[in-house]
């Protein structure tokens, strides 16, 4: 399975994510703006973010170790990783058979620990409390994120994710209402484990509401781009999971690059709308109290344990 | 993963009925989560807004013209009637207040989702025995009758139980219809006139209780009995 | 060279652990020579020993007749693939445990070094002698000498009234637990009389008797290994020993608990009845849960590591359980996967938690305290423990590529072929039970981070962690030996895997088919799912170095040292950063129900501010205290049977006597 033309295509994926990940940040923006009735800021605004951050000169803390020096790397690897087992333009991947869906959300897991970590390295109040925070919301998100990704396995008997992916696209068209509620408490967990309103909100740094920016309070220069560019990576891959599992439709499965190109067009016209129905969603909601998570992901969880339910209930003999 | 695709293969209608269903079950469980009154009442309308769709559809597929008239007696009775009588009833009760709930939510849809396997599972011999019976909708059936019983038990407030128990009928309606496929007219006009005349009488009740206790709480009727 | 067979080897290796023990009783205050000499010499042994379970685990089954015990009951042993692999585990952790304690052992502290030393190798000596125990009478006598020797262990500090009351808990409830095994036994051997395991393996069991059997069996093994409700006593065991003597309790110990499970559930008993499993899944769910629930509100590091260890006992069970299911109804290859996801997870909890507890005590070493919240910062001042730790921590997060991932990998694979269980409510129940599975690993996560985060990282919460140093040579080796097997076990899982296979050949007749790919794990097939942790991590660090490369030829290395920034906050002290109590708020706060709680907070006039908060286990209210309230009520009707007069006691005695005559005649 393993061809050469294959790994070019995973090379190919792979960059194709890391180098429009910050487009959809972006885009997302420049919606959310529209929606608000605010003048946008330039689509190309978090790539020049980036190379200003690149430039710039990394402040550390005193006492930093070289956990948190490491620690961006190591996010931006992960993420990277998260993105080539992701398939967006072609399900067969070769990556594939090195984590299946369990093993991505592992990965997010670790990404997400190291995070945590770094946070507290340094040891200030926000640190710490973007730490607790995120790690709370990380075992709300994982049993939901977990069974919506069960549903779909055991609907494609499977849990390697291109094969699931594989078995939707190719699949008549049949309505699947386990798949309608998956894909709600789908939505729900992406918002929360990519720390949008109304769990996290990306925008502030107003000090008592963060979570994920209170974790890169430290963070400065090469350090902090690559923080960002892992969390628009992070936005990225669970919006093309998200395209992949539910409207799988359009993506290429030979070989061939007509294919991949039609997957290509297919995949921007789906991130686009994604995108702006993000955006939608963060405008119609408030940020919640944090406390009021556990009630959203416990709702999310409800959702996906519903799904897998009716699952089994009207959709198996 | 080919017999999945062949089971539920055969026809779109069908499919459209599961949907349905699985809609239905979604807001049996939202209802039982909502804590404000308010709420509460649009999710029983649009219950049974997707009450009428499925009984619309279910006519339409095994072309029996009373089941059209069932699905009018539903959207007039309890789309449009049962509601507005009921955001009446709360305005001029003036109960604003969220609801509360006797057992913590978390705990609530944990019962809820045991619920839910059991009645699928009640539901197994019974479509084994008729073989018209389309397992999964009966058990949802079973299960909304069950959720909305849950409800009435974990409600203290008088307007939310008689919204659980609109809701158990509800369930039993769509056990009729959509998975055996209706039964007789004047069975269906016989509980619709129930519901009605239960609620007029419900409604009346209200305002009784409020007079005498000043809420609607319906934990001071534990003050009637004799000690 | 005369030919020596495992067996053979095993019982020179434990033959040279009583040796060293009673050599550490003659020098009980030299420390030189216990540490330097004995205790290297103990480690030695393990490896022996791990090395010999690695070739029982591949090879034949071997049994010996010791001229031991009674006159007419002799200590049969027996060695197989099972008994192999929890050699291997206590063989491969000892070791390191053992090389730890030659540099952790202190003069003055607790009881004399030697002594220690002996009870420690006499517990080592006794856990490989209960796996390769095969009758009822060597068994329950190894046990035993396993409860007593590890009773001496706890209780090594005994100056302190604490850990005199934990002590005693553990003992009385290992011997509560020794009694059901014993009873287990007795239903086991049927009526023939014959306590050897060869004659019980031929009985049949009515499905009543199994059951009793195998209810007794789960409350023996269950309540030593930490099974709620029989967890009481592990929290407050297992941190008040020396943390060499921590790391084995709960790294292998409790394993030798779930080793007996297993002797008696798939090899012993011959019925298997499906909702045993149930049983076992849901009891081995609620543990998970409640141990890590328990374990992220905990303040004290010790305490913390014991409540993880019932979480990670919980996944045991809980594969155990899915096991006995799949094999009640016949699912032989979903009942070898579920197997290995256990056995699997038993040998990554040996070594990341024993390398955990031997962390922690290195900082207690280095700090002389052991509550978290007066620690912080130590990957400064020990970089060695703190990064060695960070392995753990990993693995026991159970992120991948590290081990604790594989075995939970596995588990929630065995979970997704529940829907295809026969049975109308468990097709259902379990799929969503798995929630309860995903719950336990991603708690897991938060815990270690707490754990980490607040002994290793963040500023010094107190003035002396200052002076705090690394750890010594001795200690740094035991620590890089078990990180060592933490990061190999995580890399090779096929290996490993394969390894097992041998002993679910063993006990469910089948074996996880992993024919010829080294590379990716596939425990069902390749097309199903698949996995490989060396390439994750290839990826992972191939983009982090190349990231590193990039940014440094395209922009710049430069780097500037500067006070933290926290939002310009201008005074900062150490003291703000969350403390364990903190940090463990979002989980007391979630999961409220399941704790009771006492909470004293200071009121905004209060001049010197305090908050309290307590934390206990609702099953000492619910079960333990009544029932010691039961026990003293008796006792005291019993006590009114004391009268001081020699004259009554000897008329009770004349009153027995007559009365077993009459009845025995």
């Amino acid at each position: 399975m393993t061809t050469l033309s294959g790994i070019v295509l995973q090379f190919f994926e792979l960059l194709l994510a890391v180098l429009v990940a910050p487009l959809l940040t972006g885009w997302v923006n420049v919606c959310r703006a529209w929606m608000q009735n605010r003048s946008a800021p330039p689509v190309l605004t978090p790539y020049r973010v980036l190379l200003k951050l690149f430039t710039k000169e990394p402040v550390l803390a005193y006492n930093a170790s070289s956990l948190f020096r490491i620690t961006p790397y190591i996010l931006f690897g992960c993420m990277c990783l998260a993105a080539a087992i992701v398939p967006t333009l072609n399900i067969n991947l070769p990556i594939n058979a090195a984590a299946d869906a369990i093993a991505l959300v592992g990965v997010f897991a670790l990404a997400r620990v190291f995070m945590a970590l770094a946070a507290m390295d340094i040891g200030t109040a926000f640190g710490t409390l973007g730490a607790r925070r995120e790690m709370m919301i990380g075992f709300l998100a994982e049993p939901a994120l977990l069974i919506v990704l069960f549903t779909s396995s055991l609907i494609s008997n499977t849990t390697s994710l291109s094969s699931i992916v594989g078995q939707m696209a190719r699949m008549d068209l049949v309505i699947y209402p386990s798949l309608a509620f998956a894909g709600v408490a789908y939505t729900m967990v992406s918002l929360a484990e990519n720390a949008r309103i109304p769990v996290d909100n990306p925008a502030t740094h107003l000090e008592l509401t963060m979570i994920h920016e209170a974790m890169l309070l430290e963070y400065s220069g090469r350090h902090l781009a690559l923080m960002e560019w892992a969390a628009s990576l992070k936005l990225f891959t669970y919006s093309c999971m998200g395209i992949a599992l539910f409207v799988p439709f359009g993506i290429s499965d030979g070989d061939s690059w007509a294919g991949v190109l039609v997957a290509l067009t297919a995949l921007a016209f789906k991130l686009a709308l994604g995108g702006s129905l993000l955006a939608l969603i963060e405008t119609m909601s408030a940020k919640m109290r944090i406390f009021r998570a556990p009630e959203f992901l416990g709702t999310a969880f409800i959702l996906a344990v519903l799904a897998m339910l009716i699952h089994l209930l009207l959709e198996t003999p | 993963m080919s017999s999945t695709q062949a089971l539920l293969a055969p026809s779109l209608p069908s499919q459209l009925i599961n949907l349905l269903a699985a809609v239905m079950l979604l807001i049996a469980f939202a209802m039982l989560a909502q804590r404000r009154v308010l709420t509460l009442i649009n999710l029983f309308a649009v219950q049974g807004l997707i009450l009428t769709a499925s009984t619309l559809l279910v006519a339409w597929t095994t072309s029996q013209p009373h089941l059209y008239w069932s699905a009018l007696i539903t959207l007039v009775l309890k789309v449009l009637v049962l509601p507005l009588i009921l955001h009446r009833l709360i305005r001029k009760l003036n109960v604003k207040w969220d609801v509360e709930t006797l057992i913590k939510i978390p705990t609530t849809m944990i019962v809820g989702i045991v619920l839910v396997i059991l009645s699928f599972n009640l539901a197994l011999p019974i479509s084994a025995l008729s073989g018209t019976v389309a397992r999964g909708t009966l058990g949802i059936a079973i299960a909304i009758v069950l959720l909305a019983f849950l409800m009435m038990i974990t409600r203290s407030k008088a307007v939310p139980q008689v919204i659980g128990f609109l809701a158990m009928e509800n369930g039993l309606f769509f056990a009729a219809t959509s998975a055996t496929y209706g039964m007789p007219m004047v069975v269906e006009l016989g509980i619709a006139l129930d519901v009605l005349i239960g609620m007029v009488i419900l409604g009346v009740f209200f305002f009784q209780i409020r007079e005498r206790f000043d809420s609607l709480d319906i934990r001071h009727l534990e003050k009637l009995k004799e000690d | 060279m005369p030919n020596v067979t495992p067996l053979q080897n095993i019982l020179v290796v434990v033959m040279l652990w009583l040796a060293v023990g009673l050599a550490g009783l003659a020098f009980p205050r030299n420390l030189r020579i216990v540490t330097k000499l004995l205790f290297p010499i103990g480690a030695a042994g393990a490896l022996a020993l791990a090395v010999s379970g690695y070739s029982a685990v591949t090879g034949a089954v071997d049994t010996l007749i010791l001229p031991l015990g009674l006159p007419d009951l002799p200590f049969h042993l027996r060695l197989d693939a099972l008994s192999g692999f929890f050699l291997m585990l206590l063989g491969a952790v000892g070791t390191g445990v053992s090389v730890y304690a030659a540099g952790y052992l202190r003069a003055g502290e607790a009881s004399a070094p030697g002594v220690q030393c002996f009870f420690f190798q006499v517990f080592l000596a006794s856990m490989a002698l209960v796996t390769i125990a095969n009758d009822a009478y060597a068994f329950m006598v190894f046990w035993e000498t396993m409860a007593l020797s590890s009773y001496f262990l706890v209780v090594s500090d005994h100056e302190q009234p604490d850990i005199r009351r934990a002590a005693f808990l553990y003992l009385l409830m290992a011997h509560v637990g020794a009694v059901a095994i014993l009873l287990c036994f007795g239903v086991l051997q049927g009526g023939t009389g014959d306590y050897t395991f060869d004659s019980m393996r031929g009985v049949e069991h009515t499905p009543f008797w199994g059951t009793v059997a195998f209810a007794l069996a789960l409350a023996g093994f269950g309540g030593k290994a930490g099974i709620v409700p029989l967890h009481v006593w592990l929290p407050e065991a297992h941190p008040a020993a020396p943390s060499p003597a921590s790391a084995l309790l709960s790294a292998v110990m409790l394993k030798i608990a779930v080793y007996g499970f297993l002797r008696i559930m798939f090899d012993l008993l011959d019925t298997s009845v499906w909702w045993w499993g149930v049983v076992v899944l849901a009891l081995g769910l609620i543990t998970a849960l409640y141990g890590v629930i328990f374990s992220a509100v905990q303040s004290d590091m010790k305490r913390l590591l014991a409540w993880s260890s019932i979480e990670n006992i919980g996944f045991i069970f809980a594969g155990l359980g899915l096991a006995i299911t799949f094999r009640a109804y016949g699912m032989g290859a979903l009942a070898a996967l579920a197997l290995t996801a256990a056995l699997y997870h038993s040998l990554n909890h040996g070594f990341f938690k024993s390398l955990l507890f031997l962390a922690t005590g290195s900082v207690l070493h280095a700090t002389s305290e052991r509550s978290l919240g007066k620690l912080g910062g130590l990957i400064h001042r020990m970089p060695w423990v703190a990064w060695l730790a960070l392995v753990g921590t990993l693995g026991i997060a159970g992120v991948p590529p590290l081990n604790g991932f594989v075995s939970e990998w596995m588990l929630l694979q065995a979970f997704l072929f529940t829907p295809g269980l026969p049975h109308p409510y468990l097709n259902m129940f379990i799929p969503v039970a798995t929630a309860v599975a995903v719950l336990a690993a991603a708690l897991a996560g938060y815990v270690m981070v707490k754990f980490y985060g607040v002994v290793f990282l963040g500023r010094p919460r107190e003035e002396k962690l200052i002076e705090a140093h690394d750890a010594g040579a001795w200690e740094k080796i035991g620590l890089a030996w078990l990180a060592a097997g933490c990061v190999l076990l995580g890399l090779m899982p096929v290996a490993v895997v394969e390894l097992i296979g041998n002993i679910t050949r063993l006990l469910v007749g089948q074996s996880l088919g992993n024919p010829s790919n080294w590379l990716y794990l596939a425990p069902i097939n390749a097309e199903r799912s698949s996995y490989s942790p060396l390439l994750l991590l290839t990826v992972v660090a191939l983009v982090a170095l190349a990231t590193w490369m990039l940014v440094r030829y395209f922009f710049h290395g430069r780097i500037r040292r500067g006070p933290a920034w926290d939002c310009g906050f201008p005074a900062q002290t150490s003291r703000m950063q969350d403390t364990a109590e903190g940090f463990g708020q979002p989980v007391r706060v979630v999961f409220e129900p399941f704790f009771r709680m006492q909470r004293e907070l200071p009121l905004p006039s209060d001049q010197s501010p305090r908050y309290r908060v307590t934390v206990d286990d609702h099953f000492w209210y619910w079960i333990y205290l009544p029932l010691a309230r039961a026990t003293e009520f008796l006792s005291r009707m019993a006590s009114k049977l004391q009268q001081g007069r020699i004259s009554i006691y000897l008329l009770y005695s004349f009153l027995t006597l007559i009365a077993l005559l009459f009845f025995v005649r």
